[in-house]
């Protein structure tokens, strides 16, 4: 008895005040570029050639964030002459072609549905279906219910039954062999439903792009609502996109 | 032993170096090696000049490799010399459509057409979208009933399919079917530009994003004539360090849950998060991806970042101790730990596990110590206390794991006062008719990639081995007998990986 109160003392009070307040991530965290467009033409395209996922459209100046990992190798080009990382953890879109940005993304809270927000502002269940990645997305999906984070002080949980759920929150690109039982899951889920996907995977195939074994893409199989990049995505990505989106009073 | 090359970890041989065998003599080798407390790195096919070779790298005290050439079969080693070639041969089997005659178990692994486009051994239709046509195992009798969970299950946990044989509460037989999350990597890494394969490599399971890169990484530089800088090698020594501690964290935070003691699993699951959050000091990623490149490090680590490593350490080192002490002394934990899930030693070696399923049962094998990378070579190992091969050994091993690991880095910040340089990915020419063995002992154990290039300096395979391999058939073989309630804690205590083993 006595450890467990001398341990619960030691740990404290730890969650986050976010999003009453704002948080600081440390400067090396990558989240929405900035995209510089004065850059030499011949800069931009050695950043494209060296980018691995093929996110950079040299021509148009813009990245793809449905397909950057956020690995930070253009970056190092000419000490970030085409693009630098902010710290912006803000990244989720309702659409698949905002993702494919300039620098900018436009407001969710302004693009979120309004009939959403009033089904699922107080109260939102999902079930998350983990469809061929690596992992790293459903563990840092996990990680926002440890008390730093505290998903559930939002009224947002991820529940086991799709008959309970009020969307699906789909990771990994969906792999051939999965397809199946994302399907059945996403017709178990009584309407109306959401969709989200989340992390480079699910949105563009991320670093399986081109392999024969996955779907490459949840919008070729189900309706998407809600999209957050990343490789994976910070929890803070997911926690701010899932709050803009679908609560009232984000 | 004039049948076995032995090599080193990371060294370039020619393939035409590789001993190359008849079928029986292949046999009679491997079968003399296991006998003689050998073990199994890697098991094999790959073309070579339109014909089948099985390749096997084999482990002792030290590192070997030897050849075979098999037509469209071969007698099974798993039924004429032992368990550890059981999954390699129907690994075979799959990937490349030859039969190991007489396998006591021929399935699937993964369930994917093979890379020769040659007939099923399985005889499957992979055009039809829908995996499961499997030859599950059955037990008939009264009282006798089947418990089959997956692949969604009910958490966010990555897919597979488990089916219990129960009588009562009693679980005779556990059979685990994986496959769901395969992405075609093997295949696809010989076939992507070299950019790729640090970002793919990180992607095979994302929670040992820095094990499996290293071993990417190492053979890349091996056969692309790179060199690493003493300064480099710290800080990736350092982050496969991290990337432990913060998933051995994670799973004493889990087995906590498991028990439904949950203020450790509150605290644990808090302290794990902190340890990601260093790796984002280090790189920017929490999992550590994006870190580690051909030639060295993508980013530089200089005072600030040590300095706040150093600080955190101090801070978490007794927070953990604490933490510890209370899971590991409370006797209602330990009512539940202690004697469920056993594996004995015997059963242990005769599977071949690895990590710290291993080194719970008492198989005192680390990689870091037999097969030294990077800054391994001047640190210190340690040796377990706890080796009953019951789920309190694995929860056991990972608390000294955890302290062994805060001491490692611990040493290796005081080596990096200085600025550690960063490196860019630079375009590499690889070895031509080559092969190469990494290994590095991963937070789960031994991670093995094997890569064999052709003579346009293109690989030609790449073969991956995650300790998951190795690792899932002692979950099974832990549940034996046990109650089916039992399941969950024998599970996290494993806590092994699916993405890894799929592929």
């Amino acid at each position: 008895m006595l450890k467990i109160i001398r341990n619960r003392i030691e740990q404290g009070y730890r969650t986050s005040s976010y999003p009453k307040e704002p948080i600081d991530l440390y400067h090396r965290y990558r989240g929405l570029p900035i995209i510089h467009h004065t850059c030499d033409p011949a800069i931009v395209k050695q950043c494209a050639e060296i980018c691995p996922q093929d996110a950079i459209l040299s021509a148009e100046y813009k990245i793809d964030l449905g397909k950057c990992t956020f690995c930070g190798r253009c970056e190092e080009i000419a000490d970030g002459a085409f693009v630098t990382f902010s710290q912006d953890f803000a990244m989720g879109t309702e659409s698949r072609e905002a993702l494919i940005c300039d620098g900018f993304l436009p407001k969710l809270a302004e693009h979120s549905k309004q009939h959403f927000k009033k089904l699922f502002g107080r109260s939102l269940q999902l079930r998350q279906v983990s469809a061929g990645g690596c992992n790293a997305c459903e563990a840092d999906t996990n990680v926002l219910n440890t008390p730093f984070f505290d998903l559930s002080r939002f009224g947002i949980d991820f529940v086991a039954s799709p008959r309970h759920a009020d969307g699906l929150h789909v990771t990994g690109p969906v792999s051939r062999n999965m397809k199946t039982a994302l399907l059945a899951t996403y017709e178990a889920i009584p309407t109306p439903k959401i969709v989200i996907a989340s992390g480079a995977c699910s949105i563009s195939g991320g670093p399986f792009f081109d392999s024969t074994e996955i779907t490459g893409g949840l919008e070729k199989i189900l309706p998407v609502d809600l999209y957050i990049p990343g490789c994976p995505p910070h929890p803070l990505s997911t926690l701010h996109a899932l709050l803009q989106f679908f609560t009232k009073t984000p | 032993m004039a049948n076995l090359l032995q090599i080193h970890n990371g060294e370039v041989v020619k393939r035409s170096a590789i001993p190359l065998l008849s079928f029986p003599e292949f046999a009679e080798v491997l079968t003399d090696f296991i006998n003689r407390n050998g073990f199994i790195v890697q098991f094999f096919a790959y073309p070579q000049n339109r014909e089948n070779r099985l390749l096997a790298v084999l482990r002792n005290k030290q590192l070997y490799i030897t050849s075979c050439t098999v037509k469209e079969s071969f007698d099974s080693l798993t039924a004429s010399a032992s368990e550890k070639f059981h999954m390699f041969e129907r690994e075979i089997a799959e990937q490349y459509g030859i039969t190991p005659k007489n396998h006591p178990w021929l399935k699937m692994v993964r369930y994917h057409a093979n890379y020769r486009n040659v007939p099923d051994v399985f005889g499957n239709d992979y055009a039809v979208d829908i995996p499961g046509e499997y030859p599950y195992y059955e037990v008939e009798g009264d009282g006798i009933h089947e418990v089959a969970v997956g692949p969604v299950h009910a958490g966010i946990i990555e897919p597979g399919h488990f089916r219990f044989q129960c009588a009562g509460e009693e679980v005779f037989s556990l059979e685990i079917q994986h496959g769901y999350q395969h992405r075609g990597i093997e295949k696809l890494l010989t076939r992507v530009p070299l950019k790729r394969l640090p970002i793919i490599c990180e992607g095979i399971a994302g929670d040992t994003s820095i094990g499996h890169n290293l071993c990417c990484c190492q053979a890349l530089e091996a056969l692309g004539n790179l060199s690493v800088s003493p300064e480099a090698t710290i800080v990736r020594t350092m982050a496969l360090e991290l990337e432990r501690i913060a998933n051995h964290i994670g799973d004493l935070g889990a087995l906590s849950g498991d028990v439904a003691f949950n203020p450790p699993a509150a605290y644990f699951g808090r302290i794990r998060g902190e340890f990601l959050n260093l790796l984002l000091i280090l790189c920017g990623n929490r999992f550590g991806k994006s870190l580690i490149l051909p030639g060295g490090i993508s980013k530089s680590m200089n005072r600030e970042q040590s300095g706040i490593i150093k600080n955190k350490l101090r801070e978490l080192e007794p927070e953990i101790r604490h933490v510890c002490d209370l899971l590991f002394s409370a006797h209602t934990v330990q009512a539940r730990f202690e004697q469920t899930g056993t594996v004995s030693r015997e059963i242990a070696a005769r599977l071949g596990l690895v990590g710290y399923s291993g080194k719970a049962s008492g198989l005192d094998y680390d990689a870091r110590v037999f097969f030294p990378t990077e800054s391994y070579f001047s640190l210190e190992g340690y040796r377990n206390e706890i080796t009953n091969g019951d789920v309190n050994s694995r929860a056991w091993v990972r608390r000294e794991e955890i302290m062994h690991s805060i001491h490692l880095i611990n040493t290796l910040l005081k080596r990096s006062e200085e600025l550690c340089p960063k490196t860019t990915m630079t375009k590499i020419s690889l070895e031509p008719d080559a092969c190469i063995v990494t290994i590095n002992e991963g937070w789960r154990g031994e991670i093995s990639h094997c890569l064999l290039t052709d003579n346009s300096r293109k690989i030609e395979r790449y073969k991956i081995k995650d300790p998951s391999f190795h690792n899932w058939t002692g979950l099974a073989m832990s549940l034996r007998n046990q109650e089916i309630s039992d399941f969950p804690l024998c599970n996290k205590s494993f806590n092994l990986s699916y993405c890894g083993f799929d592929l």
